[in-house]
């Protein structure tokens, strides 16, 4: 590995005025948050007709498919061992744990019994048959794992230097030791979390996919499929290097540092590669489904239909196969955030757009509190993301140009959920 | 399928694949006289006079509410379509009569109790369970709250106390199975004046049902609406109007969860594809970390 390329923490200020504004917006998503644990779920729009709304759709499906970027980046360094990008795998690492974590905080929002949210553990209440049972355990297992993945990290910032001050002086050769004994038992075992952490990605990112397929009658023939795990998948894996590029990018911009362009392009030359695999398999499904002309019958459905794989998935494609566009900083950031907002609108349109309840008496719009808490959630997330990169070594800094450090984070407002 | 559900880890530890594949496809087609035993409720819309006696009747029966009888007279609630709600397990609707406008067919609606319930298949948590008499009832104490039940129930029946704030429920008609095991009528059943509801065992109504359209053709369409509905449900219906033209939704013959199942059976075969994957992987690392190893010599 190149020397200039090891990770630390980011030296910057924190409280830039783009830090503040996500506070704001993180503070009220907070106090409509505690406001929804007080008074229920009333505060949502959701109903009989409509149980599922928007802290299903993005908060936990378009969480965990941003995600991505974990278990490819880890798969791409680790298993397939390409060095050259292991600058990125730490940030990776790091969006997917905090991207899970917030599922989970944006899971327990939306859950009437959010106490029995630990149900699914005990084998007296195993439910096979359950999709939600396999993603809710997939979730819970491949949470852990990351963790454990982002140990090493934790060890490596504090190791040798534990130096608690005088009445815990004592305990500093303690916790020196296990940091020690973590370090040398996490090295061995680490490429088995590796492998498990890409094989339990596999399996939750497909099945949140079958979810709706257990709703036949109620689903919009352009998105039900029997073959809709496999697009979840493959819009995964397609989603992820998107996601690791677009972070870095936009970390480089807010931190001031150089972005890794020549990385970054070398990776965006795959991402249409699995775009295509993932569009080619739409295409026959939707040709061997008989599934065309609901896309020609001027639906709201059909247009967002049209929009989600052409602006999220063609149009990526064609940007991304120039060389130009590639290799520019701008380039990069839009085909990267194409990509992201058509998996995004795909989740939703999948668990929004596409589902169509009996009974129904006006379409699902999100309340206020929906939203504040979703932005909210977001905005937190970027909040501990930015601290952690600022403790940990996370990010590859290259040598630094300079101290005086200025915040120039409008990007970050867009920077979805991972 | 419909009671062994949750010996699914039992199959998967026994590591037999055939046998899964075996089992899904009983559950899938044509097993509907193997819930012949269940127990059931006829509802025959040809002779409701919407009354709502049996929505009284149950509100008894579930300590939901306590009105007067009288109050039930009222005909006005008929305006609009109503739907179960957390404190009212079934309400009766009305749909047109071709030749009597005025005077409209009434409809009782409650949960189905599916052969094959989709909102068992979908639960989470096992708090919904097909019981071996018929009814699909609920465990409040186990349930999350996910909702998925709700998304998955093709007839759109459970309700939920959103206005709970701690410790809401899923709400649909449990077929008073706390009555019904000691061998006693639902309160719906009990309640109605006119015998439009008739309980009984599923194989028997069938016939019951199938009867009364061949000696009064004038009557009745022929269709028992759950016969064959989503695999067949426990609640049937008869009517003297297509039920296309009643808010009872068109379902195929299709166990609703045949889908979701066998995929998620076919990926957990014995856990043998996730394993699998992950050996294919460990080999792929073990490679390519050999291969850049050959690599790396030359390069730093
Ligand atoms: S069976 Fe019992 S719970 Fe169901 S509608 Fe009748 S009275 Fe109500
Ligand atoms: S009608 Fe709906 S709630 Fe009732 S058993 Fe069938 S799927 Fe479940
Ligand atoms: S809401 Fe409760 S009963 Fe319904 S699927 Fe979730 S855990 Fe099961």
């Amino acid at each position: 590995m190149n020397n200039h390329q090891i990770p630390a923490p980011v030296k910057a200020v924190y409280f830039t005025r783009g830090a503040r504004i996500l506070a704001l917006i993180a503070g009220i998503g907070m106090l409509a948050y505690f406001y929804r644990m007080i008074v229920g779920l009333t505060i949502a729009n959701i109903n009989d007709q409509y149980p599922w709304g928007i802290w299903i759709a993005i908060d936990v499906a378009t969480g965990v498919a941003l995600a991505a970027g974990g278990f490819t980046t880890a798969a791409l360094a680790h298993i397939f061992h390409r060095e050259r990008y292991h600058s990125l795998v730490r940030p990776a690492l790091l969006t997917a744990m905090l991207g899970y974590t917030f599922v989970v905080i944006g899971l327990l929002a939306d859950l009437g019994r959010y106490y029995n949210v630990w149900h699914p553990v005990l084998p007296s209440m195993w439910q096979g048959n359950s999709v939600l049972f396999e993603v809710g355990m997939c979730v819970t297992i491949y949470l852990t794992v990351l963790y454990i993945e982002f140990l090493p990290i934790v060890v490596e910032r504090f190791k040798g230097k534990v130096d608690l001050p005088k009445p815990l002086a004592g305990l500093n050769k303690i916790i020196e030791l296990s940091l020690s004994i973590a370090d040398a038992t996490l090295n061995k075992l680490i490429s088995v979390f590796i492998i498990a952490g890409v094989v339990l990605s596999f399996l939750h990112q497909s099945s949140l996919g079958t979810l709706m397929i257990i709703a036949p009658t109620k689903m919009h023939p352009l998105w039900y499929s029997a073959v809709s795990p496999l697009f979840f998948l493959l819009s995964a894996i397609a989603v992820g290097f998107p996601m690791v590029i677009f972070e870095s990018l936009l970390a480089s911009r807010s931190f001031k540092l150089k972005p890794e362009i020549d990385i970054l392009s070398s990776l965006a030359k795959m991402i249409p590669f699995f775009l295509g695999i993932y569009l080619g398999a739409k295409f026959i499904d939707l040709t061997l489904r008989g599934a065309w002309p609901y896309l020609l019958d001027g639906s709201v459905e059909s247009f967002v239909f049209l929009i989600e794989l052409g602006l999220g998935a063609v149009l990526p494609i064609i940007l991304l196969l120039n060389d130009r566009i590639r290799n520019s900083f701008g380039g990069l950031l839009a085909a990267s955030a194409l990509v992201i907002f058509g998996v995004a609108m795909n989740r939703i349109n999948v668990f929004l757009v596409a589902y169509n309840p009996l009974y129904a008496e006006k379409p699902y719009l999100p309340s206020i509190y929906e939203i504040a808490v979703t932005i909210g959630l977001i905005a937190l997330l970027i909040l501990v993301y930015r601290a952690i990169v600022m403790i940990f070594p996370v990010i590859s800094v290259p040598p630094s140009d300079g101290s005086n450090l200025v915040d120039r984070t409008e990007g970050s407002l867009v920077e979805v959920r991972r | 399928m419909g009671l062994d559900r949750r010996d699914f880890f039992k199959i998967v530890t026994a590591g037999s694949a055939s046998m899964l594949a075996g089992e899904v496809k009983a559950g899938a087609n044509g097993g509907n006289h193997r819930f012949s035993d269940n127990f059931g409720v006829l509802v025959d819309t040809a002779i409701c006079i919407g009354c709502r006696k049996c929505e009284w009747g149950c509100e008894q029966a579930n300590s939901l509410a306590f009105r007067d009888k009288s109050e039930y007279e009222d005909k006005s609630v008929f305006e609009n379509q109503r739907r179960p709600v957390p404190d009212k397990y079934t309400v009766v609707n009305t749909f047109e009569k071709p030749l009597d406008p005025a005077n409209p067919y009434y409809l009782k609606v409650q949960c189905m109790h599916c052969n094959h319930p989709a909102c068992v298949s979908a639960c989470i948590v096992g708090a919904l369970e097909k019981k071996t008499e018929g009814p699909v009832t609920y465990d409040p104490w186990k349930c999350m709250g996910c909702r998925y039940c709700m998304v998955a129930c093709p007839f759109q029946v459970p309700a939920y106390e959103y206005a709970e704030p701690l410790t809401p429920q899923v709400r649909k008609c449990g077929f008073c199975y706390d009555k019904l095991k000691d061998g006693k009528k639902p309160g719906c059943v009990e309640a109605c004046p006119n015998e439009a509801l008739t309980f009984g065992k599923r194989g028997d109504l069938l016939e019951l049902a199938h009867n009364r359209i061949i000696q009064n053709p004038e009557k009745y369409v022929s269709h028992v609406y759950g016969e064959y509905e989503a695999g067949g449900t426990s609640w049937m219906y008869l009517a003297g109007v297509e039920f296309e033209k009643t808010e009872l939704p068109v379902i195929g013959s299709e166990p609703i969860p045949e889908i979701t199942e066998s995929i998620q059976h076919g990926i957990f075969k014995a856990f043998v594809p996730p394993l699998a994957l992950y050996g294919l992987l460990a080999l792929a690392m073990h490679t390519f970390r050999e291969k850049q190893a050959e690599k790396g010599d030359n390069h730093e």
